[in-house]
């Protein structure tokens, strides 16, 4: 964006001070919008018709650096793009790369439908929710152009996930086009050869499309004529080549538009990226090698800044990297990454439920809280004030000692005595270590967990409730 | 003509009074070229001319100052129009100017000429740029050091069934990853000195040491048990019976007499890892202390600013890295270091290890098998990403995979031209 500070969009502000946005000053406000935190659209006076004016201004200004574009349509539609920063600790990276697996129209039926089944359902928990997949890419393998809109039918009958339609012939995105013009799919690709067909028909049914050419000239003339057509929802793609020096070269082009688009604001070509991942398999024959090859891929042009990419395999060892990488690269570095100290309840304790003890680390304590909620385990689970640092590394740099876990008991007021029928405290396998530090500061019975919290259920069944002494 | 001017002096161009319009203060002196710019700058904008992005800025401020600059060139905005050809277009762009400081280059291992026995040696650092990029050449490749322990030790199936022949013996299992995995180093853990553990004593554990640099002549680490009481004596004894080597001593760090490794490091002729939890500010502690507080060379420094596995802490200790190499990069040399990565930490994420997943909501995980190999890979890509030189590491075929797309990222590997114009018809 072409602002930096609240000052300066506070300016455009209708400086009332009315809190319908909910924060209590303008200025507040502005703040929020410089940090992407609020949309200028949370503030319902400048939306009237007498600030119209500085309304569009400030949206011009607040704009992302990197066109933010809109795929599909209903709740599962994607944003892509709007980036405004080479290094997430800058700001943060927004709208997560999407990614799409691919389905293709000479697959039978039945596999079809599997497979558009397994890309929707896909899931992953993780850190209080889950982590899903984004998009299917339906290829046109047949070069038939009625087989095609038959496969794109099905596929849209099935999923309510956006949709790419692949292909180079005009004549087949048509009439794919035909079948679901009216939920936004992305087109790939306009090319040197087919732009001026397939220029007609991302104008004609005002859909993104993505512009295709691995030499950057090209590829910016593209752009540049697309958007002197009135086509401003592009992506570029310069060709995800799999191997050798040629990979080497993508890489760099992924460096160099997209540094042309932030660090030196050349409009021109300040569009959303796409990789192909997926041609790892043009190199690789076997599935395993393949898979390997395509989630390095992914992970490489997730870290550099690919904004969307199209994947083949759908094997759990290529998919878990994929989204647990793409999650840490977009993760906002501003939220803080502990939660508050004290003693909370899993479910619906009783006296004779454990009492479970971890570190604030929001990772570590949602993981436990997750595995022993999702495992229907009633219990008080005490999150110990590491500073957000997990059991292994508190333990060893001493932000997780005896006296600490005394003292979390303490100040959140938890009377064993009173709480418990058994006066026993669970420790992390991997705090095994203060057992004895722990019994001498709290006079507790000291048992120790399993080193991971996944295992707590079959050790429940082992070790609870406490042998009487 | 070209008329430069400054937007200080925007005013006069319009012949407005700047000030006084809406408050509006432009800070700074940014010099607009106007010499061929048209009278209708967005018409001029849209036919790609350089010096027409400049137009379009000039008209943006003016629309900010309050002008009604679309009406400036007395055209309306331009209509969606069919074109019959591309526009001829240039893409360029420029280097970063601010990476002016190289990171330090460090030699580990010594040959005879140099008053060691290693065969080779291996160099980490040099780099002025983040890593792959074209700003400029990367001078030394990524490496990847092995890890070896001096007893039996629990790891991941995957893991285990590699070593399960070696397991006893620290002098084999290192010629079993140098010879048949493809090491460019050794690491030796004396984790048996733990006084947790077997208490070791420093003088045993030595010797362990002596049998590894016997067994394999590539350059080695040298690894504590993690004990700040006891790793001091530990990596001292190892130090001496390795005088020469340049090995990598791991670890110095706030916690433990970081002195006394230094100390140990000057007198017989080894390299420090200065090692910290995920801090840049603590990283660049440490660092000045080995440098000012105990004399340590600057070619004698590699950092280890702590590496958390994919799903674990990643997203910290990426962006940690990164921040430091950018900021060694560009001027603070405090901690232009090369860098180095505990990796094999990517199988304690249970994704890594676990038979399935403890949760009934989740999708399949798949067989395990594969699953932890890939999290190492992308755990210690993810770090070469933000400039990380060395990696430790554990399983051959995770060793393998990061070897191949590093050193292709680096621009080692040759291979037959791929054509992927068709991508999208491929039968896979």
């Amino acid at each position: 964006m072409k602002l930096n500070s609240p000052l300066q969009v506070y300016k455009f502000l209708p400086q009332i001070n009315c809190a319908e946005c909910g924060d209590a000053t303008c200025m507040a406000f502005a703040a929020h919008l410089i940090d992407r935190s609020k949309k200028l659209e949370d503030c319902p006076p400048i939306l009237k018709d007498e600030y119209k004016k500085k309304y569009l201004e400030l949206q011009t200004l607040l704009a992302p650096e990197i066109r933010e574009i809109i795929i599909g349509k209903g709740e599962r539609a994607r944003k892509i793009g709007g980036d405004d920063v080479l290094y997430r600790h800058q700001l943060t990276f927004f709208d997560p790369t999407a990614f799409a697996y691919d389905v293709w129209d000479t697959m039978p039926e039945n596999e079809l439908v599997e497979r558009v089944n397994k890309i929707s359902n896909f899931r992953k928990f993780y850190v209080g929710k889950f982590l899903t997949v984004d998009m299917v890419a339906v290829r046109c393998v047949s070069g038939d152009a009625a087989k095609f809109a038959g496969a794109v039918k099905k596929v849209s009958e099935i999923t309510k996930l956006p949709l790419i339609l692949c292909s180079l012939d005009p004549a087949v995105l048509k009439s794919g086009l035909e079948v679901v013009k009216d939920k936004n799919p992305l087109i790939y690709a306009a090319t040197e050869k087919n732009w001026g067909e397939v220029s007609e028909l991302a104008l004609n049914y005002k859909v993104p499309v993505v512009l295709f050419s691995q030499d950057l000239d090209k590829l910016k003339s593209l752009a540049l004529t697309f958007r002197e057509m009135g086509i401003k929802d592009l992506v570029l793609d310069p060709g995800t080549y799999p191997q050798g020096k040629q990979l080497k070269e993508t890489f760099e082009k992924f460096i160099k538009l997209r540094r042309a688009g932030i660090k030196e604001a050349q409009k021109d070509i300040a569009y959303p990226i796409m990789a192909v991942p997926l041609n790892a398999w043009a190199v690789y024959k076997d599935a395993v090698t393949a898979s390997y090859w395509e989630t390095v891929l992914a992970s490489v042009f997730t870290v550099r800044y690919g904004d969307i990419m199209i994947l083949h395999s759908l094997e759990p060892y290529a998919m878990l990297p994929e989204v647990h990488l793409r999650d840490t690269i977009y993760t906002d570095p501003r939220t803080p990454v502990k939660v508050a100290p004290g003693v909370n309840e899993v479910g619906t304790p009783t006296k004779d439920s454990p009492v479970i003890v971890t570190t604030n680390f929001a990772l570590t304590y949602y993981t436990v809280e997750s595995d022993l909620s999702s495992n229907k385990i009633n219990c008080y689970l005490a999150a110990v004030d590491t500073d957000g640092i997990g059991v292994e590394a508190s333990v060893a740099g001493g932000q997780l000692t005896a006296a600490k876990i005394k003292d979390n008991f303490q100040k959140a007021g938890f009377d064993f005595k009173e709480k418990t029928s058994h006066n026993t405290i669970v420790l992390p396998g991997l705090a095994a270590r203060l057992q004895g530090d722990v019994e001498d500061a709290t006079g507790l019975r000291v048992m120790i967990g399993p080193p991971d919290s996944g295992r707590i259920p079959g050790w429940m069944e082992k070790n609870w409730p406490p042998k009487p002494k | 003509m070209t008329k430069k001017i400054k937007l200080s002096e925007l005013g006069s161009l319009f012949g407005g009074d700047i000030e006084a319009l809406e408050g509006v203060k432009i800070e700074g002196d940014v010099e607009i070229d106007l010499g061929q710019l048209g009278l209708n700058p967005q018409m001029a904008y849209a036919l790609g001319h350089e010096t027409a992005q400049m137009a379009f800025h000039l008209m943006n401020i003016s629309r900010i100052l309050g002008y009604p600059v679309d009406q400036i060139g007395g055209a309306a905005a331009p209509q969606p129009k069919k074109l019959s050809k591309l526009i001829e277009s240039k893409f360029s762009v420029g280097k970063i100017e601010e990476w002016k400081t190289p990171i330090q280059e460090v030699v580990l291992g010594a040959t005879s000429s140099d008053g060691g026995s290693r065969k080779s040696t291996v160099t980490l650092g040099g780099e002025g740029s983040l890593p792959y990029y074209f700003d400029s050449p990367m001078p030394h490749r990524n490496h990847i050091t092995m890890d070896v322990f001096d007893m039996p030790i629990n790891m991941a199936k995957a893991v285990k069934s590699n070593y399960e022949d070696v397991i006893n013996s620290p002098a084999e299992w290192a010629k079993k990853v140098v010879r048949d995995f493809g090491a460019d180093m050794v690491t030796i853990h004396l984790i048996s000195t733990d006084p947790n553990i077997k208490d070791t004593s420093p003088a045993d554990a030595a010797k362990t040491v002596e049998e590894v640099l016997q067994a394999v002549d590539v350059p080695i680490v040298i690894g504590g048990s993690g004990n700040p009481e006891k790793d001091p004596a530990v990596l001292e004894k190892a130090a001496e019976v390795a005088e020469g080597e340049r090995c990598l001593l791991a670890s110095a760090s706030l916690n433990l007499d970081y002195a006394r490794i230094a100390e140990a490091a000057k007198k017989y002729n080894h390299v420090v890892l200065s090692w910290t939890q995920l801090e840049i500010n603590a990283q660049k502690e440490l660092n000045r202390k080995l440098m000012k507080q105990c004399g340590v060379a600057r070619e004698n420094i590699l950092m280890d600013p702590t590496t958390a596995a994919l799903g674990y802490g990643l997203d910290y200790a990426y962006t940690n890295m990164e921040r430091i190499r950018l900021a060694g990069l560009t001027g603070d040399t405090e901690l232009n270091f090369p860098m180095s990565s505990g990796t094999t930490n990517a199988w304690g994420a249970r994704e890594a290890w676990m038979v399935s997943s403890p949760l009934k909501e989740d999708s399949d995980w798949g067989p395990r098998e594969y699953r932890g190999p890939i999290w190492e890979i992308i755990t210690g890509l993810t770090l070469s990403l933000a400039g990380n030189d060395l990696f430790m590491m554990m399983h051959p075929g995770a060793v393998h995979v990061l070897k191949e797309i590093t050193q292709t990222l680096y621009g080692l590997k040759e291979t037959e031209p791929v054509n992927i114009d068709n991508w999208v018809s491929a039968v896979i």
